[in-house]
């Protein structure tokens, strides 16, 4: 019974990821015959500064993001874990920007971030009147912002969960030893939480590999290549100057890096799962 | 279910320890957080203040876009960006989505829960447990990474530009996840049931269509919704495996649209919400299911 699927992920999930590695010593323009090239792609693309570049405003984005998406994350988790009806109803409204396409997220964003017509000017307020998407550390900013509006709901949500599942005892015995509301949230919840963290810290960081939509739509990678990240940068060299072999490179830096990252965090995550599972 | 604790909080919180305090109780010494829920509030602006303004933008002409405070209403409400937007081959293009979507998770959930059905039945087998290990690390690989071997493996089959080249890799793309939130599921199904269907008798496909499929219902609606989504607004696959406009799934018709309609701005707004609009309305039906399974899912 297991055969279909795995039959399914072999052909496009395996096969491809092999086939990437075996493409990265080839020469393909992506029409024509592909052509063995040898470590050449490889020399190439690492003695290319744009790689390094690239790698950087990956891990600018992906730190950025996880450091603000954490903490609000936890702290409307928390909030919601609370049964009230209205907090429900909240949960229901956060949701709605992870209905929305990451290219209908970035169309509107640039409309509203627009230096002539968008809201700044429009509201004449002059701190949002930027050319947001103009200047590298804005545009990054603005990455880091949309991504935040769209995932932190996600991630709330996963909290919600796991806040709901520590035993009220331990509250209990914590206001009876008279530790107010912020010391439990930091001495009860926080540290009961690990396990959920790592969790929500893998899909964000992981996640943070793949955010090609938004920025593709949003910026295309610019100003200049302020926003070229790696994904970017393996469909800008692939599908835009057709050499398949230097981007299929990037592609193994990519797979490289989601397995490493997937792979610390577990280990972060090992030893406190023992632990956790006790105290649920 | 939320009544009644406001006022029950203080006193079973002085009152003897309840033994058993279930994680149903977490809530009551919740309250109160007064930085959460301001907190709660500001987020509850950042989050609709944008989508207010998609929505009433979209009703204006282009006059009153430029003229008027971005938030006032549009002096006359018009649909012209509406009708803008559906004469530009919209129900095609939602149509593409449609068939892809579907096309997608109704096989990606069902050799999912078949596949996470094994692994649970026959758990202590090496070749199964490896099979899980696979579509575990596929969790942790970025396989848009994989999309270049992906064109090529389309090219060769000769499903360039059909919406079958979007819908097979999607599918393998959706195991892992699935298999995952699935397998969680299934494990808590008593063995206890599936002993007693086959000292009746049964066969697996029996306990697999009679037990395991009615009581893990919810999380298939979760998977399929969570699957659905990634679909439907999935754009790196459109992008590079279609070329003919006729193909085009919605994410990659709404990028072309703004290309072409980018000073337009209340269209190019009208076809956001357009395009949104379906997903909105499926969420107002499902949204229980969604939820409810999303942090049964993750939060193990």
């Amino acid at each position: 019974m297991v055969l279909p699927a795995l039959v399914m992920f072999v052909v496009f999930g395996v096969v491809p990821l092999v086939g990437v590695l075996a493409l990265s010593f080839t020469e393909w323009d992506g029409l024509g015959p592909i052509h063995p090239a040898g470590l050449s792609n490889w020399r190439s693309v690492l003695s290319d500064p744009t790689l390094l570049h690239s790698i950087l405003v990956t891990f600018e984005i992906m730190i950025l993001s996880w450091a603000v998406q954490t903490p609000i994350s936890l702290l409307l988790g928390t909030f919601l874990a609370g049964r009230q009806r209205y907090r429900a109803f909240l949960a229901v409204l956060y949701f709605i920007p992870l209905l929305l396409s990451s290219a209908a997220i970035a169309i509107t964003y640039k409309a509203l971030l627009d230096p002539n017509f968008g809201l700044g000017p429009g509201l004449h307020l002059d701190f949002l009147t930027q050319d947001w998407l103009g200047q590298s550390n804005l545009a990054v900013g603005v990455v880091v912002f949309i991504v935040s509006w769209q995932f932190i709901p996600f991630h709330s949500l996963i909290y919600q969960g796991g806040v709901r599942q520590i035993p009220t005892t331990m509250y209990e015995a914590a206001s009876i030893d008279g530790a107010g509301r912020v010391r439990q949230f930091f001495s009860i919840t926080v540290p009961q939480l690990k396990y959920t963290i790592i969790t929500s810290s893998t899909l964000m960081v992981v996640g943070s590999l793949t955010f090609f939509d938004l920025i593709f739509v949003l910026t295309a990678g610019g100003p200049g290549d302020a926003t070229r990240v790696l994904a970017l940068d393996m469909y800008k060299r692939g599908f835009m100057s057709n050499q398949m072999g230097p981007a299929s490179v990037i592609a193994v830096f990519l797979v490289l890096l989601g397995l490493a990252l997937a792979l610390l965090l577990r280990r972060l995550g090992g030893s406190t799962t023992a632990s956790q599972q006790e105290g649920a | 279910m939320a009544s009644g604790t406001t006022t029950a909080t203080r006193s079973t919180s002085t009152a003897t320890r309840p033994a058993r305090g279930g994680p149903v109780r977490a809530h009551k010494l919740l309250q109160l957080n007064w930085f959460g829920g301001a907190a709660g509030w500001v987020w509850l602006g950042i989050v609709l203040i944008p989508l207010y303004w998609i929505v009433v933008t979209s009703f204006k002409d282009q006059g009153d876009y430029f003229t008027q405070n971005p938030f006032a209403l549009p002096t006359a409400p018009t649909a012209e960006n509406y009708r803008l937007v559906i004469e530009s081959d919209f129900p095609r293009y939602f149509a593409n989505s449609v068939i892809v979507t579907a096309g997608t998770i109704i096989p990606a959930v069902a050799i999912s829960f078949m596949a996470a059905y094994a692994i649970i039945r026959g758990a202590g087998s090496r070749f199964l447990a490896g099979v899980n290990g696979l579509f575990l690390m596929g969790l942790a690989i970025p396989l848009q990474a994989t999309i270049i071997p992906v064109y090529l493996l389309i090219i060769r089959m000769h499903l360039y530009d059909s919406l079958l080249a979007l819908i097979l890799p999607s599918v393998a793309f959706s195991i892992p996840l699935s298999v995952l939130v699935l397998t969680n599921f299934i494990r808590d199904v008593p063995k206890e049931l599936f002993e007693s269907m086959r000292v009746d008798g049964a066969t697996e496909w029996d306990m697999l269509r009679k037990l395991a499929l009615p009581l893990t219902r919810p999380a298939l609606v979760t998977v399929s919704i969570y699957n659905g989504l990634a679909v439907w607004n999935g754009f790196l696959l459109p992008l590079i495996l279609t070329q003919s406009p006729d193909k085009r799934t919605l994410p990659l018709a709404l990028w072309t649209f703004q290309g072409q309609y980018s000073v337009n701005v209340p269209a190019v707004l009208a076809s956001v919400v357009l395009t949104t609009l379906p997903i909105v309305l499926l969420y107002a039906i499902g949204r229980r299911q969604l939820l409810s399974g999303l942090t049964a899912g993750f939060s193990r």
